[in-house]
């Protein structure tokens, strides 16, 4: 593993990269580096990747576990998709190559095992490993090398994955787009000059542009289910407390939850299959048995009703091609003999104000252990005193979303303030909670879209924060009621709106706590009886 | 007239303080307790928890809370049965998250009440506001260790995450004799219950008394001086006179300048033996306390609530009284055996066995106290199993073993365990009942009628003990006591 890309040498980068010859220790486009390494002419790509022969996450380990590829082939072959694609992408802040080989020769020689054996996935750059570094694309932790794995790593290598890299986010998970990322944006497989969503997404262009074959992402307020849908994959948030937060560098440690993204329904279950489950480390775990998701998922699901949220049919702002594609996907339950059932969720409006309350809050106090005083970013200015040495490492460390969440969180919890905003938020989480229970009533699952709009260009929404919180409205609920939600492709816009490119729609399936196995296998009755999972971005440089 | 006179005053101090648990591993992490193991090279006690590196998550320790729940119940304290953590922030670098993991709103104690004997020998109720667990900081040092001047300050993080119990007073102390007898008798009981070595010089027990003084003038009006709040005083001695210059500062100050000073806290200068003013607290800290949200909150069940009880059991002060009452023991005598948790459970062993009788209690302080003495040790660091004491005892009692054989009984015993009775048999000690053989010796003696024996009949009574000592000589072991009974009678 090597420092960030420098501007004297990205050029000298990009020419390894191309040539395929990168031992590929990991790179990180920094933002020169990356718009230098995008010019075309001076760039001649290898040939397609073998990894992207493969549709499914189960269809690669199978090849694996058959021999008909070897572990280090495939990981081989998806290294070079990487350095093909990522100098356009930027999905991943650092590849973690030796290591990947390593394992990969590892299941080769039979001494790694498990369900997953072979199957190269990437890691949302928050999630602390022991090998490379874990950034949580900030200035901050640019150097941090964790100490000790998550415990979804050991998990992931206890089923045999390759961890083939970390991929970029929003600084510390705090964005809807990935252009917060202080090492440049990550651009949307399906259109470069678009956002891949956020906070996760790296991590959700990477699996759509078949850079790994599934990938983990933390979701806060729909930071794994918006890219998901802005990406055209399937993403799912189990319930809080179904996976440990143990090594996810925490945002707002009540709302966080890993979960993951595939290319399927069977591929996000397999890949959550892995890491779910009891941590004595993580207090918020839950101990509970996981159940057998991928043998559910083949289980014919019939009587489901779905929930449809009459609040939001009503909300504004609207993409008009996103609604008729979530209206498409409903009658497609319909004839796929799913019952269709109204339901109330009168709090709802009131999530996105909660959650931007309660997220800061909880933000301003997960934060301030970066101070550059045991580790981090440090500032190289003369401070006289402590408190200068803390102010100024924070001011050069951080970026403007993550001060601003700060801000808006030390006030909201400062003594006069706390009840008016803190404690008013915590109400609604009640009320939203009790909402969802009602609702969980008269349903199995409630449909909703994913995201209010298709992907957007990125730079639109960078000046107005308030536009881009607004995207999080049917996501949010599912943090804040600890529920799992789903995202799953149902359709593309007609591009008309995107210079002639089709942009993916997906819609957001919700259940009650610990309902993943009804999710999944709802999502897949869908899934199974459309192709929309199957289309792949066409990247050509 | 501008002359102030104070005519008399009443001293208020209130206490805070903070309990180092003796748990094996740290508050929120299996690291190595600080506590538990004093002098270890500095940051060597640490983990990537304790560290606050990103990622890590808190994991409640469950035996500091149940210390606690012990304190708490030592000190007559409400017990609550639903409790939280929550998020003290700050920033400073010997708290590497900056905030510390507390208890803001729902400590785990309540309401309490501790009595002590106070100055004037009268009983002294102190009353506990709370008592609340959360977790100590790091140290920072200004120096390198030996004492080498640096540039920069260091931190060592031994002591981060220690668990620790802050127990808050009312201001119901009233001298700075009774402020340091409290802390003794603080220390005493978390010695008893076994939560905590105690041991000042290791900091384990850190006090801040929090004093005030209503001072009367000429006129009869009285002047409240503001509270100062010392900090952490760590030595019984110097908590005494630092309580006491505070007093007596605070009283001058009134005299000399009129003014009642401000709410502040102070330090205490153990070169000058002054204390010194370290911060007003005009404006309150705001530390923006909320729920930590890693923790699950903590329910207090009747069964574990009643496994706390037993745990705690009879505490030194019920032990004092029960055996002043019920045994007819002096209070210095009670307080020996109810001193320490060991001294007092072994002791109950030896009661209990004994089916409650005081003979116990003197063989203990007689013989047992002797040999603690010799070997330096305490009572059940003796090796002699407290049901042995018992069988002694009813030796004495049944007549087969003099008391002033007891203590050879109890040295051999050091050396080998077996029953009390095997042992005095072994060293000839028991002595026969044995009516024929007391009688055929009485048989033998009249038949020598020895001079005391003629005085005896002569009316001498006082000769029957020389008698009685002939008979013993005569050396069969048997029993003095019978021996008197049958001579009596044989010769009335």
């Amino acid at each position: 593993m090597i420092g960030r890309a420098r501007w004297e040498n990205a050029q000298h980068k990009a020419r390894r990269l191309a040539a395929g010859i990168s031992k590929a220790k990991g790179f990180c486009a920094s933002r020169l580096a990356f718009d230098l390494i995008c010019i075309p002419e001076r760039i001649s790509y290898p040939s397609t990747s073998v990894i992207a022969e493969f549709d499914t996450l189960i269809a690669a380990r199978d090849a694996v576990r058959a021999k008909r590829i070897s572990a280090v082939e495939l990981t081989r072959a998806t290294l070079a998709q990487i350095d093909k694609l990522d100098p356009v992408l930027h999905a991943f802040n650092s590849t973690t190559a030796d290591h990947a080989l390593e394992q990969a020769k590892a299941v080769d020689a039979g001494t790694r095992t498990g369900p997953l054996a072979g199957v190269p996935v990437a890691l949302k750059d928050n999630i602390c490993t022991t090998f490379g570094t874990t950034t949580c694309a900030s200035k901050m932790l640019e150097n941090f090398r964790s100490p000790y794995d998550a415990t979804v790593v050991k998990k992931l290598d206890a089923a045999g994955a390759i961890v083939i890299g970390k991929t970029n986010l929003d600084e510390f998970a705090m964005g809807g787009s990935t252009e917060n990322s202080s090492f440049g944006p990550t651009r949307n497989p399906w259109d470069p000059s678009r956002v891949p969503g956020g906070s996760s997404g790296g991590s959700a262009a990477a699996v759509a542009a078949q850079m790994c074959c599934a990938a983990l992402g933390s979701d806060t307020g729909g930071s794994i289910r918006q890219p998901a849908s802005l990406c055209g994959i399937v993403g799912i948030k189990p319930t809080y407390g179904r996976v440990s937060r143990f090594g996810l560098v925490a945002f707002a440690s009540s709302l966080d939850q890993i979960g993951t993204f595939g290319w399927t329904v069977a591929d996000a279950a397999a890949l959550l299959q892995a890491i779910a489950g009891h941590d004595p480390r993580d207090s918020t775990s839950v101990d509970r048995p996981v159940p057998g998701y991928l043998s559910e998922l083949s289980q014919p699901m019939t009587g489901l009703r779905i929930g449809i949220a009459r609040e939001y049919a009503q909300t504004k702002g609207m993409d008009p091609q996103v609604r008729r594609a979530i209206d498409a996907a409903i009658a497609k339950y319909k004839e796929l003999g799913a019952a269709i059932v109204d339901v109330a969720l009168p709090h709802a409006e009131y999530g996105v104000a909660a959650y931007y309350v309660i997220a800061p809050c909880e933000a301003s106090s997960n934060l301030a252990r970066y101070d550059g005083a045991h580790y981090g970013h440090r500032t190289k200015e003369k401070v006289n005193d402590v408190v200068e040495l803390f102010s100024r490492s924070r001011a050069e460390g951080f970026g403007d979303e993550v001060k601003r969440r700060i801000m808006i969180g030390t006030y909201a919890l400062s003594s006069g303030y706390y009840d008016a905003y803190y404690l008013r938020a915590l109400r609604i989480r009640r009320l939203i909670k009790n909402d969802f229970d009602a609702a969980f009533e008269k349903c199995d699952v409630i449909l909703t879209p994913t995201a209010p709009t298709p992907a957007f260009p990125i730079g639109e929404k960078s000046a107005d924060p308030l536009a881009m919180y607004l995207l999080d409205v049917f996501t949010v609920t599912a943090n804040i009621a600890g529920i799992p939600g789903i995202s799953v492709p149902c359709g593309f816009t007609d591009g008309s709106t995107s210079g002639g490119k089709a942009l993916p729609i997906g819609f957001q399936l919700l259940g009650p706590t610990f309902s993943e196995s009804t999710l999944f296998r709802a999502a897949e009755m869908y899934q199974s009886a459309t192709d929309w999972h199957t289309r792949r971005p066409t990247l050509t440089a | 007239m501008s002359e102030r006179v104070c005519t008399s005053y009443k001293v208020l101090v209130g206490m805070e303080i903070h309990v180092q648990l003796a748990t094996r591993t740290k508050m929120f992490t299996s690291a190595p307790n600080g506590a538990t193991n004093f002098g270890a090279a500095p940051n060597s006690l640490v983990d990537e928890v304790i560290l606050g590196l990103p990622g890590v998550l808190p994991v409640m320790n469950k035996r500091a809370v149940e210390y606690s729940i012990m304190v708490g119940l030592a000190l007559g304290c409400k017990i609550a049965r639903h409790t939280k953590w929550d998020r003290k922030s700050y920033f400073y670098p010997d708290l590497p998250k900056n905030y510390q993991i507390s208890q803001y709103d729902l400590p785990l104690c309540g309401e309490g009440l501790f009595e002590i004997a106070g100055e004037d020998g009268s009983t002294k109720k102190v009353r506990i506001r709370r008592a609340h667990l959360e977790e100590d900081a790091g140290k920072l040092l200004h120096e390198a260790p030996g004492g080498h001047r640096i540039d920069h300050s260091i931190v060592d993080l031994n002591r981060a995450g220690t668990p620790l119990l802050e127990i808050v007073t009312e201001p119901d102390l009233s001298s700075p004799k009774d402020v340091a007898t409290f802390g003794q008798e603080l220390q005493k009981l978390v010695q008893f219950l076994g939560v905590s070595e105690g041991q000042m010089q290791m900091g384990h027990m850190r006090f801040e008394p929090n004093i005030n003084v209503h001072i009367t003038d000429q006129t009869g009006q009285v002047h409240k001086t503001a509270i100062t709040e010392i900090k952490n005083l760590n030595s019984f001695n110097v908590l005494e006179r630092a309580t006491a210059y505070e007093i007596q500062r605070q009283i001058q100050n009134w005299i000399d300048t009129g003014s009642l000073g401000k709410k502040s806290t102070m330090g205490w200068d153990t070169g000058s033996e002054t204390t010194f003013l370290q911060r007003e607290k005009e404006e309150a800290h705001d530390y923006r306390y909320f729920p930590d949200p890693d923790l699950v909150p903590v329910e207090v069940s009747d069964q574990w609530l009643a496994e706390l009880i037993a745990q705690v059991g009879e505490l030194p002060a019920a032990r004092r009284v029960r055996y002043v009452d019920a045994l007819g023991l002096s209070p210095a005598d009670a307080a020996t055996l109810a001193g320490d948790r060991a001294t007092g459970d072994y002791f109950e062993k030896a009661l209990l066995a004994a089916g409650g009788s005081r003979r116990v209690a003197t063989l203990v302080l007689t013989h047992g106290r002797r040999l603690c003495n010799e070997r330096a040790c305490s009572l059940s660091e003796l090796g002699i199993l407290p049901e042995r004491i018992a069988e002694i005892a009813k030796l004495i009692d049944d007549n087969k073993l003099a008391p002033s054989s007891a203590g050879a009984v109890f040295d051999k015993l050091m050396d080998e365990d077996a029953p009390a009775e095997q042992i005095a048999k072994s060293l000839n000690l028991i002595q026969s009942s044995d009516s024929s053989a007391i009688d055929a010796a009485i048989g033998d003696l009249i038949a020598k009628n020895p001079p005391p024996l003629q005085d005896f009949r002569a009316g001498k009574q006082a000769a029957l003990g020389a008698l009685v000592g002939m008979i013993m000589k005569s050396g069969k072991g048997l029993n003095p006591k019978l021996v008197q009974e049958r001579l009596k009678q044989r010769l009335s």
